[in-house]
């Protein structure tokens, strides 16, 4: 992927060039790229005043941020205490299934699913859930899993 | 609208409960994210559509004149029944709609809104009782909302329907009928607590920051960073009722002479990001936030402050450099917050539940305030009620209720098999038992059972959950989310949860309890956060009730709630089986056999485990031994 850096300067802009807004300014980055790229990295930091080892430091620090590219679907399969008390483990199990992706794995081969891990989606009341780009899908069982997942492949346009 | 003075908002709040009053009926969608997520907005469509059919003469947003009567239409914040959920509830007469489909839409407005009947079939009931009311429904009947009072009532992102239910009416009062010192002594004397997870005053903290006259800025930071799974008012507080969060972080605002302020809202609730960014932006521009408030040339600025998804970020200094744009770690104390916070200036920090008690508490007085709950434990709080719990949701009771209230009155009861425990406050909390069932719930009681209230999140458990798992879950997701800085949290956690995996297995030895034991002391006394120091509770705590469960895992190598599955093996008993052959199709690998009409057998070595043939058998023929 090429980074376009006029919209890394429009992003830099908007957050003032300040290394006090570092995490807001790679939140936008990965909204636009999914990911942070590598080069978009470095260019912040140059520009914020900060070594790149140290914005480095930063994004991996925390869960959210990416250095990898994602998939055209997050898939989050929310492991919160309530979930894993309503069995969320066979859900997670039958969205490796079902993906065809290995635990550990972040995106499956052909670019469409990604799996993250998360810890609470807050939606415990509709325990266990997962979500798919930051929709949530509730109560999911084993059998609902694999019907979203072959409903995602068939409007990715993949078999 | 702009508020530039006391006056025009005392007049547009008179215009608003002006047009308030003339909706003679109001039919209210929760629009809780629960219910949005079982499809709460196409009710609320259906409804609009159905009454523009019928020529219902309706409003969505409040009229600005004319006048006329009109029935109201609103999706609410959060009414907290999320079980039974999408609700739907018609105003004035208080009647409770549950599990409400599209479909339901006409038969609602023809009979409750054009007429005065009630849709019966639509009514909750619970153990053969018909319950139309929402107030007498049991659920709602024992709580009792000061946090969360017009949560359920009003349009949960409309700036006129919060101010004409007496929103920012506090606000008013704190900054033209009072000092800032009075403000302080109000919160003081109210006994409000911090209600995060240590219970620390509020207004102690408040008074400490305001002493610091001689620092240049001062900032209010509100934490909303609700980290610990199972709990989830605070993203329903952000998310429904933002401006009452607002009105309270103002009022902290002008009692310490604060300027700057940050909401720190956890990556994973964008809703709320995106309703507490428009909620800002109309209170800005009505001069409720910015540089002339209400015309008093007072000025504060609130920012939002997106975390990134770190669990240690909901610990206060971890959370302060955060806000400064660094690695979520917590510093070293003292310095504390209060003296050197945010950008090393005076911070005051207080949790999302806290500052919605602030309205209610000016408006009251602090007397009102005492006057609910215990001695020392004053007020409501709202607990998220998840898990193995027939009704999950969100409740807000006086403190002190006992946790038998709550989950078997409140909650209806497990919602499958029997009681074992109650996980209290998250990863740092602790497990109550049933031994605890006639305990307060307060800060102080809860605390001398071992575990903490934290931010509320209860979860409920029964006897298919198997504690030492419970605990191996708990250290996982620590281990995981475990900051790295002090080495007895990120050392002595991965310690904890590999003996506990090992015990899980039926590898353990009864000395690994010890070891347990001593570790979880250690980290309790040597860590340098409070998140490291409570990391261990969900240990200590099993370890304290459960021991025996603990002892049937190593010595016995059996896992009595069938959760480990290195501890049984499914069996099919020959005497039940009737051969239906539903296991066999349905075992995803082909590990069971027989023959029709005659019984099956599970090929140990084959078997995954995975408890497909127990769940699907109609004879309940399938064991674990």
């Amino acid at each position: 992927m090429k980074t376009d850096f006029k919209v890394l300067d429009e992003i830099l802009e908007r957050n003032g060039c300040d290394p006090a807004k570092a995490i807001a300014i790679m939140q936008d980055i990965q909204e636009e790229y999914s990911f942070l790229p590598e080069e978009a990295l470095k260019y912040v930091a140059d520009k914020i005043g900060v070594s790149y080892a140290k914005l480095y430091g930063i994004a991996t620090f925390y869960e959210n941020f990416s250095m990898e590219e994602k998939g055209k679907y997050v898939i989050k399969c929310c492991n919160g205490t309530a979930c894993h008390v309503r069995k969320s483990d066979t859900i997670q199990k039958a969205l490796y299934e079902a993906t065809g992706m290995k635990p550990g794995q972040h995106t499956s081969e052909d670019g469409i699913f990604t799996i993250e891990r998360v810890s609470c989606v807050g939606a415990c009341g509709l325990a266990p859930v997962c979500t798919v780009n930051d929709v949530v899908h509730p109560q999911m069982t084993p059998e609902k899993m694999k019907a979203l997942i072959a409903e995602l492949r068939e409007e990715a346009g993949v078999q | 609208m702009i508020f530039d003075s006391r006056q025009k908002l005392d007049e547009a709040r008179k215009l608003y409960q002006k047009a308030l009053v003339c909706e003679k009926k109001q039919v209210i969608v929760c629009g809780g994210a629960t219910c949005l997520a079982s499809g709460a907005q196409a009710v609320y469509n259906a409804l609009k559509a159905s009454m523009e059919k019928n020529g219902v003469n309706m409003e969505v947003t409040l009229q600005k004149e004319e006048f006329e009567d009109k029935v109201g239409l609103k999706k609410s914040g959060c009414c907290g029944f999320c079980a039974a959920g999408p609700l739907v509830h018609i105003e004035p007469a208080g009647i409770l709609y549950t599990k409400v489909t599209p479909e339901d839409a006409d038969e609602i407005i023809k009979t409750s809104v054009m007429g005065d009947d009630i849709v019966e079939r639509l009514v909750y009931r619970e153990n053969g009782e018909y319950y139309p009311k929402m107030k007498e429904v049991p659920f709602y009947k024992p709580q009792k909302k000061v946090a969360f009072d017009h949560c359920g009532e009003i349009e949960g992102d409309s700036l006129e329907e919060y101010i004409a239910v007496g929103g920012y009416e506090a606000l008013e009062k704190a900054l033209f009928d009072m000092t800032p010192e009075q403000i302080i002594e109000v919160v003081t004397d109210a006994n409000l607590r911090g209600r995060g997870g240590a219970g620390f005053p509020a207004g102690r903290k408040w008074s400490q920051v305001a002493a610091h006259k001689e620092a240049p800025i001062r900032y209010v930071v509100c934490n909303g960073d609700e980290g610990d799974p199972g709990a989830f008012m605070d993203r329903s507080m952000m998310e429904d009722y933002s401006h009452r969060l607002i009105e309270g972080i103002i009022i902290c605002a002008v009692a310490c002479d604060a300027t700057e302020g940050y909401i720190y809202v956890r990556a994973e609730y964008p809703m709320a990001v995106k309703r507490l960014k428009k909620a800002i932006a109309l209170c800005e521009e009505a001069h409720l936030l910015g540089d002339d408030i209400l015309g008093t040339g007072r000025s504060f600025h609130l920012h939002l402050s997106k975390g990134a998804g770190a669990f240690v970020c909901g610990e206060g200094s971890a959370l302060a450099n955060s806000v400064e744009g660094k690695r979520g770690m917590p510093r070293p104390k003292p310095p504390r917050l209060v003296d050197c916070g945010v950008f090393n200036a005076p911070t005051v920090l207080n949790n999302v539940e806290t500052f919605a008690c602030v309205a209610p508490i000016i408006n009251n007085g602090a007397e009102w305030f005492t006057s609910i709950g215990t001695p020392n434990n004053s007020g409501t709080k709202v607990f998220a009620l998840a898990g193995n719990i027939a009704h999950t949701g969100l409740i807000e009771v006086p403190m002190g209720t006992t946790l038998r209230e709550i989950v078997f009155n409140i909650g209806g009861g497990v919602r499958n098999g029997t009681f074992k425990a109650v996980q209290i406050g998250g990863p740092s909390g602790g497990c109550l038992t049933e031994a605890h069932l006639d305990l307060p719930l307060d800060f102080d009681s809860i605390k001398r059972v071992g575990a903490i209230i934290g931010s509320g999140g209860l979860v409920v458990m029964g006897d298919d959950t198997c504690m030492v798992e419970i605990a191996r879950f708990f250290m996982n997701f620590v281990k995981n989310e475990s900051c790295g800085k002090c080495t007895p949290c990120r050392d002595g956690v991965p310690e904890i949860y590999a003996i506990l995996d090992r015990i899980t297995k039926g590898k353990g030895t009864l000395e690994d309890l010890d070891v347990l034991q001593e570790l979880s002391d250690t980290i309790k006394n040597c860590a340098l956060c409070g998140l490291g120091k409570t990391a261990t509770n969900p240990v200590m705590s099993t370890l304290r009730y459960f021991r025996e469960e603990y002892v049937s895992h190593v010595r016995d190598k059996k896992c009595p709630a069938g959760v480990c599955k290195d501890l049984f093996v499914f069996q099919i008993n020959p005497e039940k089986c009737i051969g239906c052959t539903k296991c066999a199709r349905n075992c995803p690998v082909d590990a069971i056999t027989g023959s029709l009409k005659q019984p099956h057998h599970i090929d140990t070595d084959k078997c995954i485990k995975c408890g497909t043939c127990k769940a699907g058998c109609p004879q309940d023929a399938v064991e674990e031994v």
